[in-house]
């Protein structure tokens, strides 16, 4: 498969796919970056009224005379909700990342322990990542978190103490907590299954050399387990960063900006302002700085992923 | 200071017995080897005097005190892996200094051991690399100087060599026994290949299916198998064994003769048989002979090169003081 000749044939085989993908990728980001630029507002259009059918009530498409410069990123970086959406975003995934890591090293280490019923209960631990975010997050604000019908509510009650509401007093905190119990499972997972390919004669010799359990923890668990957190890091915070359905379902970016992240704002300046200009330039900027989100981790602990 | 004694030691995995009660003694300063084939507990036994696993019934004594139920790293031994169990993310200055840092050392004196280590063994230029990039041999030695460092009463191997390549398991096999005459700690080897034990121990145990076969110094065992799975495993190639009227002639079930102790003649002998194989070593060739009434083809060992070819026909003659008789039940009978 090394030949000249058979490289050339893969290449050839493989374009399509890869040009397919080119599109889906470049498209929608060239898009996006041209309509940043724009003043595509689409309660309050204006210049020449070239109406089309599809956007009905007079809307037209935006055109080159609609360019209007840096405007649209003027005007959603200063925005108050942009600081609070950037804080959010970085408290979200930070304390989402801190809980799923840690936790997600004890139950690797509870899960390694040989047990009666394990294969249930590791099938039990993975539950919650097959429940999509929209009800996990419908779930825990109606039958956990209600401060009424709330599970919590009720053991509160049943304890003698005022009910918490957890979606008014501690948004954000809530917020991380339903995401964690989603994503704990994936790190529980990955770090489970690099646990145990932990060579046994490893901990034996430390045994041997006189390190207790923690010592054992720290000086060889810990280090073998080094890039499986890592990868875990890596892929959460991809998909952290974007977490918007949650929000969606339970506080819609409230109270206040308390939960609004800035996928939710881009959310909110595109689809409930309308505003597709402003939208797109939000959308760049989360591009931004996901990308230096991305060359930060990348350089912080890419180097464990090397040999 | 390293004197083993193991009482009336038995293990039981579950239901399954793998190690009936057995007693042995391992004297200080002494090379003891444990020999047997795969699953016949020889690791197990280790790990039992090591600590690594729990004792079923019997006691376990190191100089003299019970040891039974000490955890393992307050027992004094060190003990080298098959794998070589190195921390692939420390460097090998840190590898060998573990065990010092374990037991809180000072930094010095950390420093001055792992420096005698390393020097005692010639890893002073790897001290700063980190596992993966040495070789097989020089892990090796990182393990071993991970042990000598604690300054044990007893190092314990654990198929320390089966990694290596053939050329440089022979080096290693000496580096150990060199390391054995200079610091004449005990150390309890264990391995399936009856050519380490033979070359390295003072004190061979075979063992099979957790029993101890015969204990003795390797030319004791060479000499006077006790039974028919001693004589087949101590030695190579293999004793050749002959049972039927031939055996009957001398009064066994069984006889047995090495390889080295059959002579050939192409003109007059007590076997007659064709020659099959034969392997040149160089020093010395094996032919594998079929002779007539013998169920197996005799190996017999020419020394130097002969000039006989397959199919040829030849005459054996073994050489009778050194023929082994066992009985019906495959003990020696002298």
């Amino acid at each position: 498969m090394a030949t000249q000749h058979s490289r050339a044939a893969a290449r050839m085989m493989i374009s399509p796919a890869v040009l397919l993908l080119l599109c889906w990728m470049l498209i929608p980001l060239g898009l996006t970056i041209y309509f940043s630029f724009l003043r595509f507002n689409l309660i309050m259009p204006s210049g020449n009224e070239m109406v089309i059918g599809v956007f009905g009530h007079g809307l037209r498409v935006p055109g080159p005379e609609d360019f209007s410069g840096w405007e649209n990123f003027y005007w959603f970086i200063t925005d108050p909700s942009f600081q609070a959406a950037i804080i959010n975003t970085l408290v979200l995934v930070g304390g989402v990342l801190l809980i799923t890591v840690i936790g997600g090293i004890l139950f690797a280490l509870l899960l390694d322990q040989p047990m009666w019923g394990q294969g249930i209960v590791r099938i039990l631990v993975i539950a919650p990542f097959f429940v999509m975010p929209t009800v996990s997050g419908l779930v825990w604000k109606n039958m956990f978190m209600n401060p009424v019908n709330g599970i919590f509510a009720h053991l509160a009650i049943g304890l003698g103490m005022e009910p918490f509401d957890f979606f008014s007093q501690a948004p954000l905190a809530s917020i991380i907590w339903i995401v964690s119990w989603q994503w704990l499972p994936f790190a529980t997972l990955i770090l489970l299954t690099a646990l145990q390919s932990l060579d046994q004669e490893q901990l034996e010799a430390a045994e041997m050399d006189g390190a207790n359990w923690i010592n054992r923890f720290f000086f060889v668990m810990l280090p073998h387990l080094a890039r499986a957190i890592t990868v875990v890091i890596l892929i959460q915070t991809i998909f952290l960063l974007s977490i918007f359905a949650e929000i969606l379902v339970t506080t819609n970016g409230g109270p206040g900006t308390a939960t609004t992240n800035l996928t939710y704002l881009i959310y909110v300046s595109s689809l409930l302002q309308f505003d597709v200009g402003m939208g797109s330039a939000g959308g760049v900027i989360a591009i931004i700085l996901a990308n230096i989100v991305a060359i930060f981790l990348m350089r912080m602990i890419g180097k464990n992923l090397d040999a | 200071m390293g004197r083993i004694v193991l009482e009336k030691v038995s293990k039981s995995f579950g239901e399954t017995e793998v190690i009936p009660a057995l007693d042995l003694t391992i004297d200080d300063g002494e090379f003891c080897v444990f020999v047997g084939p795969s699953g016949c507990g020889k690791s197990t036994l280790l790990r039992l005097i090591a600590g690594l696993e729990d004792v079923t019934n019997g006691q376990i004594l190191i100089d003299g005190e019970d040891a039974t139920s000490v955890p393992p790293a307050k027992r004094g031994l060190a003990m080298v892996f098959q794998s070589y169990a190195l921390y692939p993310h420390m460097s090998v200055r840190k590898n060998i200094a573990f065990p010092l840092r374990m037991a809180k050392f000072d930094k010095a004196e950390q420093d001055k051991r792992v420096a005698q280590a390393a020097e005692v063994l010639n890893l002073t230029d790897y001290l700063d690399r980190r596992p993966g990039q040495l070789s097989g041999g020089q892990r090796q030695r990182v393990a071993i100087g991970r042990a000598i460092v604690r300054e044990p009463a007893a190092f314990l191997f654990d198929e320390p060599l089966s990694n290596l390549d053939a050329a440089l398991r022979v080096g290693m096999r000496l580096e150990i026994s060199e390391l054995h005459k200079r610091l004449t700690t005990t150390m309890v080897y264990v391995t399936h290949d009856q050519v380490e034990a033979m070359t390295m121990a003072d004190k061979i145990v075979v063992l099979r299916a957790g029993n101890i076969e015969q204990v003795g110094s390797p030319l004791e065992l060479y000499r006077t198998p006790r039974n028919l799975f001693v004589a087949g495993f101590i030695g190579s190639p293999k004793m050749n064994f002959v049972n039927g009227s031939i055996a009957a002639k001398h009064n066994a079930a069984t006889i047995g003769i090495r390889p080295e102790h059959v002579s050939v003649s192409s003109d007059a002998g007590d076997w007659p048989g064709k020659v099959g194989v034969s392997e040149h070593l160089g020093s010395d060739t094996f032919f594998h002979v079929t002779c007539e009434g013998i169920a197996d083809p005799i190996t017999v060992r020419v020394g130097g090169e002969v000039d006989l070819h397959y199919g040829d026909t030849v005459f054996l003659t073994p050489a009778s003081d050194h023929m082994h008789k066992f009985d019906d039940k495959g003990l020696r009978i002298e």
